[in-house]
């Protein structure tokens, strides 16, 4: 199989799916000519002309609205937020109109769009463009949230929600546009709400999603040699989430670690916590263990940086307490 | 450098790519081929009276929906429409019924402009299962969306974005359609305005942004809160005419939309009409009403769209006062058919669809959310 880049996987996703449906168009700040901020549209307008591949002036809120008008007349827009921290700008548009309006209107309308936007640290660029929000669109009814962590499963998972009828925020990480990873030159789409076990195990369960999901497999790698045998869940999707996919490991390994690069405090892990302590309470072994960011706007400095977002080490260290073995 | 480069590339691509693309049109009906239909421009008598109906139908409907509020029979918020009758059924006559409109909080009078049954929105207003949207939106989200009519909103200024994405569709579509989107004087102080009469302009959508002015946004008066004196006033910088008209007057409100609507259809871009108007009632309920005077009050009871609008009919001889009252019986007895449907024979939703439709294909369940159905 061939290895292509995450932003590759991106760009081809929405190549393909533009291909196949004449619906489907791309907006966004800086999409067209320069190819995106990530590089993730690149070529994109070469092919496809200004008008399906539109650049637009910088406003979110009209970006995320009109998708949704778009959206609810018959297209099937992928508008891109630059950054998950600008979605604060669009926020009403994809909340209270887009992700409500299917609900508040009985049921007569769909709104089949996605916006696409990235998060997360590593860059030091600080507070402003660094964050990890998605626990806020885990919150809001109506909306899915994807986060993919390879380029596989951004391809597929991309190309599922550009054909899924609900509104969908597909986030991205800015630290993984460059990783690279197998992807089958033949079509194939990957159901939303399937997480995807990354290494069997059956001492400890380590979750991850996005750049975590790679940290978690890191984290699950160092423990084997010291003959420690974690389960590694990518979860893949946040909202549909794969319950039973947890649940199952939970009942077999009794300890749970998660890892969320979103502030500890109402961290979208906390959800799964809940769901775990409701579904599989008399299976737990340990105290279930959450490696999340701090609860500090994302500093710039690196050093600052590193302390405030999960590492593998921190990963590592948060199974061991579960086995008592820190 | 770049970008002029890059830009050459666009306008010769290369031999044969653009040909990979499915042939495949969103559109059934390309516009190019047919020139384009609006509304009519002229109405018979008997259309003439048809307006003055709807109007009174909206006043009547809204009087009804404030008893029922101040008996506690009808439940929530209502924003009535009371007084400004005049844009809605003037700017909803100029349209087609391929034409999409979005609408706002104050949003009954839209929905009866575009023909919306009486029984049903009573319903919804009540949250009655019967009602247009199950129950579920009640007064502030209100959406026939088989007939175009894209929803009211509870955000002042949510649906001016949604507006201009229908515009958009309708350009990429090929469609001889255009967008009909109410907003009020608060909402042109909104960002969502200002960022989506920009796109609209630039894009030269198919958007009749029109701003039903009546003077306040909830309590702080236009000219206490906005940095110009007209709404109209804002257009020209997003590459728009500005038209301001006078929303008491039906004709007058329908002409301009007429014109814009034609503009629109021929490729020619958006427009922002600003109708000057008044709401008769308060913001809502518990309004008391302070920030305005009796005699300003007074001054716009005078200036009734549905007085204006039935002199001038029984002045050109279309209407006497004894059909007029006929026709006030008629609609007074549809309004009253309308509470008995509403209040007395429609059940209220079944409290188990609670969780139903918020996600297409998915619904909640205690474990989370679960397929419904299996997509082919």
């Amino acid at each position: 199989m061939p290895e292509i880049m995450y932003r590759e996987a991106i760009c081809d996703a929405l190549a393909e799916e533009m291909r196949r449906d004449p619906r489907v168009f791309v907006m966004g700040e800086d999409v067209a000519i320069y190819g995106g901020a990530y590089s993730a549209t690149k070529g994109l307008w070469e092919e496809f002309g200004d008008e399906r591949v539109r650049d637009t002036a910088i406003s979110e809120a009209a970006i995320a609205g009109a998708a949704t008008g778009a959206a609810m007349c018959g297209m099937r827009p992928v508008a891109e937020i630059m950054y998950v921290d600008f979605m604060t700008l669009a926020m009403d548009q994809f909340v209270n109109q887009a992700g409500k309006n299917r609900y508040m209107f009985g049921g007569k309308t769909t709104v089949p769009m996605v916006i696409r936007t990235e998060g997360g640290a590593g860059r030091s660029i600080a507070a402003h463009h660094s964050q990890s929000l998605e626990a806020w669109f885990c919150h809001a009814p109506g909306v899915f949230v994807v986060m993919p962590s390879t380029p596989y499963d951004a391809k597929g998972l991309l190309k599922t929600s550009i054909r899924d009828d609900n509104p969908i925020l597909f986030i991205e990480h800015k630290m993984l546009y460059g990783t690279k990873g197998e992807v089958p030159d033949k079509e194939y789409l990957i159901p939303l709400g399937e997480a995807a076990v990354r290494r069997p195990g059956d001492d400890v369960t380590i979750i991850g999603y996005s750049l975590m999901a790679l940290r978690a497999v890191e984290a699950g790698d160092a423990l084997a040699e010291e003959g420690i045998h974690a389960e590694v869940i990518d979860l893949r999707c946040l909202k549909p989430l794969d319950i039973d996919c947890i649940l199952e490991s939970v009942k077999k390994t009794g300890r749970l670690v998660l890892a969320s690069e979103g502030y500890q405090e109402a961290n979208f892990v906390c959800e799964i916590i809940a769901k775990v302590q409701q579904f599989a309470f008399d299976y737990l072994d340990a105290p279930i263990e959450r490696v999340c960011a701090a609860n500090c706007p994302l500093p710039m400095s690196p050093v600052l940086e590193n302390e405030a977002v999960p590492t593998t080490e921190k990963v590592i260290a948060a199974a061991k307490r579960t086995l008592r073995r820190a | 450098m770049a970008k002029a480069k890059a830009a050459t590339k666009k306008a010769k691509p290369p031999a044969g790519r653009k040909k990979k693309a499915p042939a495949r049109r969103t559109s059934k009906a390309p516009a190019a081929k047919r020139a384009p239909r609006g509304a009519k421009k002229t109405l018979t008598g008997e259309e003439k009276i048809a307006l003055l109906v709807r109007m009174m139908e909206i006043r009547a409907f809204e009087d009804k929906v404030f008893e029922l509020l101040a008996r506690n029979i009808l439940k929530g918020a209502s924003h009535v429409y009371a007084g400004q009758e005049a844009v809605a059924v003037g700017a909803c006559s100029a349209i087609t019924d391929r034409d999409y409109v979005t609408s706002t909080h104050r949003g009954h009078g839209h929905c009866l402009a575009l023909g919306a049954d009486l029984k049903r929105m009573m319903a919804e207003l009540c949250g009655k299962a019967t009602g247009y949207c199950k129950g579920r939106g009640g007064s502030m989200h209100i959406a026939d969306v088989a007939s175009r009519n894209l929803g009211a909103t509870g955000i002042v200024g949510g649906n001016l974005p949604v507006a201009t994405g229908a515009g958009l569709a309708i350009q990429m579509q090929g469609k001889d359609a255009v967008c009909l989107c109410f907003f009020g004087d608060g909402a042109s102080n909104e960002g969502n305005f200002h960022e989506s009469l920009n796109m609209a302009g630039k894009w030269r959508l198919p958007v009749i942004y029109i701003c039903e002015n009546n003077l306040y946004g909830m309590s702080v008066a236009f000219e206490r809160a906005a940095a110009v004196n007209e709404v109209a006033s804002r257009a020209p910088v997003y590459a728009m005419p500005g038209v301001a008209v006078d929303g008491q007057r039906v004709l007058e409100v329908r002409d301009a939309v007429l014109e814009a609507a034609e503009r629109a259809r021929r490729g020619g871009g958006p427009t922002l009409i600003e109708a000057k108007t008044y709401r008769y009632r308060g913001h809502s309920r518990s309004d008391p009403r302070v920030y305005r005077t009796k005699e300003e009050e007074a001054y716009w009871q005078e200036r009734d769209p549905i007085t204006l609008f039935r002199d001038d009919l029984i002045g050109q001889k279309l209407l006497t006062n004894k059909a007029f009252e006929k026709l006030q019986a008629v609609v007074d007895r549809a309004i009253a058919a309308a509470e008995t449907f509403a209040v007395q024979d429609s059940p209220y939703p079944d409290p188990s669809e609670v969780l139903d439709d918020v996600y297409c294909g998915w619904i909640e369940t205690d474990k989370g959310l679960v397929r419904t159905e299996t997509k082919g």
